[in-house]
């Protein structure tokens, strides 16, 4: 863990990595694609209309999958101080946002077809738009707090605070009688869903994930050379100080 | 104790001297009550259905403005510097302070709510559920908004990013409180139910905020 503390070490690991984990990405996606359009079946009630479950639920999926990475961020900058671990944070925090509007987006055009509303403020439809606004807080909380390291604890803390909603938008089908459809996938006594339509599900959260992999490794990159950047200009600017500012002995 | 005592009657003399801070809360308790009729419409009936809902909401609205008085001032004057460096543990001292902060913005809310309550035509029971309600439920609100408070004390104008931070983590109070002030004047939903999860959130808050809000304070200010 202390080798990968190194920016220059992480950098150069990133350049060497990304255009494998693009490619993957890439591959991923089309095969899930053509499954998604071409392999899974119509369903029986609801005809072609289920091909938004694959956007859907892979997007929910990596909501709050990047809600958990910035968790352990959040920990990594607070307990550990890893360097890494701010710009993870910050990186990870729009991408979450991003993901979660997907999710909210296609759930609405899925539900004006099904449900016969765009919305309902049922429990996992209200609990998932809690997480967008945590993510849209902890966007303002990251441009509002000039300084990195402030604004990287300040994050943490409040990451901390919001992960409580996590399990509570997993669980929220069970303890809520709800409009939104109880888990199917990830529960007590496995999947119950078919295998015709869980495997191009599962291609497309694999390759979903794998584009959260490649746009967060370059977010933190990009981090990486933004705080150089403030750096560079912070020490150009003290030199340019020292060159205008005049001699002590010429005033009096 | 005694430390405790003494930064909970500074906090209220403060609050005293200062002048207008709980005052200040009600009136804008009362303007948004009499703001929300001109928008819906003086239909009785109707204003009795969503009272306690328009209190609850007026309720939040101003302590979320009264929570910038939590730490800026002492920010500002560098007290707070000296309160972290004190041997009393940072947690307990917001925790006093925010309880002094609800007694003098919340608990003026509480007191006005039946008197408000009557101009939006609630009438016995449904009265003094949303003012129980109220009663249990500001504290969490003073306490969670501890935390934004806490996270936006060093920015200059962050009384609107304070808000975008507090503002979802007070949805299950709100949730919780609008339900047992319904449930008084009846219905399937037993009072008590909505209730003391109002109280268990309310009793968690004060024991958890003061920790991120502590932690807070060490990291930014």
């Amino acid at each position: 863990m202390l080798k990968y503390a190194n920016p220059t070490f992480f950098l150069r690991l990133v350049a060497a990595a990304l255009p494998w984990l693009w490619g993957a990405t890439v591959l991923t996606l089309c095969a899930g694609l053509y499954m998604t359009f071409l392999v899974a079946p119509a369903d029986y009630q609801q005809g072609e209309t289920v091909r938004i479950m694959y956007i859907h639920v892979p997007a929910a999926w990596l909501s709050m999958f990047i809600y958990t990475v910035m968790t352990l961020s959040a920990l990594g900058t607070l307990v550990w101080r890893h360097p890494l671990a701010d710009a993870s944070q910050q990186a990870a925090a729009p991408l979450g946002a991003g993901f979660t509007f997907i999710c909210l987006v296609t759930g609405s055009l899925w539900g004006k077809p099904m449900w016969g509303t765009w919305w309902v403020w049922d429990a996992r439809l209200t609990s998932v738009l809690v997480l967008f606004l945590i993510y849209l807080g902890l966007i303002a909380l990251w441009n509002t707090i000039e300084e990195p390291l402030k604004a990287a604890r300040a994050a943490a803390i409040l990451t901390l605070v919001g992960v409580v909603n996590i399990p509570i938008i997993k669980f929220s089908v069970d303890w809520w009688n709800t409009l939104h459809q109880p888990a199917s996938v990830l529960r007590m006594g496995g999947p119950a869903i078919h295998p015709t339509m869980l495997w191009p599900l599962l291609v497309m959260a694999v390759g979903a994930s794998l584009l959260f992999l490649c746009l967060h490794l370059m977010g933190v990159r990009n981090e990486i050379l933004r705080r150089r950047l403030r750096r560079m200009s912070y020490l150009a600017a003290e030199a340019a100080d020292h060159v205008l500012e005049p001699q002590p002995e010429a005033r009096a | 104790m005694k430390a405790f005592a003494a930064l909970f009657s500074r906090e209220l003399r403060l609050a005293n001297r200062a002048g207008g801070g709980g005052a200040m809360g009600v009136v804008f308790f009362l303007i948004l009550v009499t703001i929300v009729p001109f928008a819906i419409g003086p239909d009785l009936n109707l204003l009795a259905r969503i009272g306690p809902a328009i209190l609850w909401i007026a309720a939040l609205l101003s302590t979320l403005l009264g929570l910038d008085r939590l730490f800026l001032s002492d920010h500002e004057d560098g007290s707070l510097d000296l309160l972290e460096m004190a041997d009393t543990p940072l947690e307990v001292v917001v925790l006093v302070k925010c309880l002094a902060h609800w007694a003098v913005t919340g608990l003026p809310l509480v007191l006005a709510a039946p008197l408000f309550g009557l101009m939006l035509a609630l009438e016995g029971d449904a009265l003094w559920g949303v003012t129980a309600s109220l009663l249990a439920g500001t504290p969490a609100l003073t306490f969670i908004g501890a935390i934004g408070a806490a996270l936006t004390v060093s920015l200059r104008r962050g009384g609107l990013l304070m808000a975008i931070l507090v503002l979802p983590f007070t949805v299950p109070v709100l949730i919780f409180g609008v339900s047992a002030a319904a449930a008084a004047s009846g219905g399937t939903v037993p009072f008590l139910t909505p209730f003391l999860i109002l109280c268990a959130l309310s009793l968690a808050s004060m024991a958890l905020a003061p920790f991120a809000a502590a932690a807070a304070l060490r990291s930014g200010g």
